[in-house]
């Protein structure tokens, strides 16, 4: 394990942003951290930095003690902070050589390490432009780059891609990937598709409380249960499924019906009788395998 | 650490604004001591730079705290300070990288009027007629001047994030602090007039330029900066 974190908590104010929150992430395999605004995903990434303190727990980075010894660690992680914070106004490779510097790092390695990082984030072309004047895409490897320039073990990178594109997007992940490669990597997003995407382990996040956190195959696989989506024109009430258990409203408010069921054939079957009996107009009526967005949803309404 | 320190120098003569405060702060003191009839010293007369001396800490208590105003305020703002926090650097070593960046750019501005010593030195009949102790006694004044409000616009720049308000707090502190406390020395209160102007800096600086070099002055306003500078760090460490 290269990066441990147990029983973490942090409050503001009366609030527990994070509670007990433990899980741990090993290198080769990308951890996506995973929950809606405002769950503690960004608050628990700013603890393991050192950017913040926690009232209690423990976060251990390669054996050491992050909350104990905030400055040994940072050499060992790689941080891109929500919203990518940069001087607009430096050059890029000037804000590389910068950065590096804050490391440690001089003369020739310096030179060498921001070379490499230029080449594999593919910014040679813009290095000798400002900052400010890269295109959103860009300073996100800009941001990367920054995080990697220490070649640090683990890497944290909150919300990575946010705001982008879809190709830039696409770009992104692969850069992610690629870096993930013999590395500790956690991010964070609040992207279903990007979790199934690029994620090995997924840690599911709400309230400041850990739901879940198992590796992604075995998370869709628990579950042997089916998904029945229903929609039609008229507004639905749940009480009309009596026969059915583990019923819930869709993303779209009333007129659509999730039912997960271990038995779908049978399950059709009373969703069909009330469709006639109420003769109610229907749109559609799809059945999928479950998908990580009905878990989330699943898991955190519950 | 010095890598902070020298981006930090980097950022003031990368910009315009690092130009614009320094020139301007060399017109104005040109204009004071060679032009305006009221200081003049071709009017006065006399080979000696008091209007120098007594003018700077004026201009200087506008200029620090542009120059201070952006070092924290800015990078909290854009975010920018999480990277700073999250690197290797303590938060001692970043307000100290910012604090000497800062103490070099007073001096750079400084720096010029030494000119004006060789001038004066030149005007005086005989030449060389100047009171030279009283000159360096003085200059070394307005460098710890600059050291003192360069800590205090820096505890400005750390109150809040909004350049505007660092500016005018750390113009406001600088006030209080060289013309504030003299004011109320001078009000005959008694015993509270007497510790007023002990703590304000335009006594200890009157002290300097006497060209005695006191350790009981040096003492005070290192003492000034340190002061200023803990508070930085002590309003940072929970932010």
């Amino acid at each position: 394990m290269s990066l441990e974190v147990s029983k973490l908590t942090k409050l503001y104010g009366n609030q527990k942003a994070l509670d007990e929150v433990s899980f741990s992430a090993t290198p080769g395999r990308i951890l996506g951290f995973l929950g809606p605004n405002g769950a503690g995903k960004s608050t628990a990434m700013k603890i393991i930095t050192g950017f913040l303190s926690a009232e209690s727990g423990d976060v251990k980075v390669m054996g050491k003690d992050a909350l104990n010894s905030p400055k040994e660690v940072s050499r060992l992680i790689g941080y891109l902070p929500e919203h990518n914070p940069l001087y607009l106004d430096m050059y890029v490779r000037e804000f590389l050589e910068f950065s590096g510097g804050l490391y440690g790092m001089s003369g020739q390695l310096l030179k060498s390490r921001t070379k490499e990082m230029l080449n594999r984030t593919g910014l040679e072309p813009e290095q000798h432009k400002k900052i400010g004047q890269l295109s959103k895409g860009y300073r996100q490897r800009v941001g990367l780059a920054r995080a990697l320039i220490h070649d640090p073990q683990v890497i944290i990178l909150d919300e990575p891609t946010t705001g982008l594109d879809p190709n830039q997007l696409v770009e992104i992940r692969n850069l992610i990937q690629e870096v993930a490669k013999d590395k500790t990597l956690i991010l964070s997003t609040h992207i279903m598709q990007e979790v199934e995407a690029i994620c090995h382990d997924v840690v599911i996040i709400n309230k400041g409380k850990i739901l879940a956190s198992d590796s992604l195959s075995n998370l869709k696989s628990n579950s042997d249960e089916t998904i029945l989506i229903l929609e039609t024109e008229e507004e639905l009430e749940l009480e009309w499924f009596a026969n059915l258990d583990k019923i819930d409203f869709g993303a779209k408010g009333e007129r659509e019906l999730l039912v997960s069921t271990t038995d779908p054939a049978s399950a059709r079957k009373v969703i069909m009788q009330v469709i006639h009996e109420r003769s109610l107009n229907l749109i559609s009526l799809n059945q999928s395998k479950k998908n990580l967005e009905l878990i989330f949803r699943e898991i955190t309404n519950a | 650490m010095h890598s902070l320190f020298l981006k930090e120098i980097n950022a003031f003569f990368g910009s315009l604004l690092g130009y614009l405060v320094l020139a301007l702060f060399l017109v104005a003191l040109g204009l004071i001591v060679w032009v305006f009839p009221e200081s003049s010293v071709l009017e006065y007369g006399f080979a000696d730079l008091e209007a120098l001396f007594t003018y700077t800490p004026y201009v200087f208590t506008f200029l620090v705290p542009a120059l201070s105003m952006r070092a924290i305020a800015d990078e909290r703002k854009t975010g920018t300070w999480e990277l700073l926090r999250t690197s290797p650097l303590s938060l001692v070593q970043i307000i100290l990288a910012k604090y000497l960046a800062l103490l070099c750019l007073v001096l750079v501005a400084l720096l010029p009027t030494l000119l004006y010593f060789y001038s004066i030195i030149q005007l005086g009949d005989p030449i060389g007629n100047l009171d030279q102790a009283g000159f360096f006694g003085s200059w070394i004044g307005l460098i710890m001047i600059g050291a003192v409000f360069a800590a205090v616009g820096l505890f400005a720049s750390a109150l809040t994030s909004q350049q505007v308000v660092a500016f005018v707090l750390g113009v406001f502190l600088c006030f209080i602090l060289y013309f504030g406390f003299s004011a109320l020395g001078d009000m005959q209160l008694g015993n509270i007039s007497y510790w007023a102007s002990d703590l304000s800096l335009s006594f200890h600086y009157i002290n300097l330029s006497r060209g005695v070099i006191d350790s009981a002055d040096l003492f005070f306003l290192f003492g000034m900066i340190w002061l200023f500078l803990g508070g930085a760090v002590l309003v940072l460490r929970n932010k």
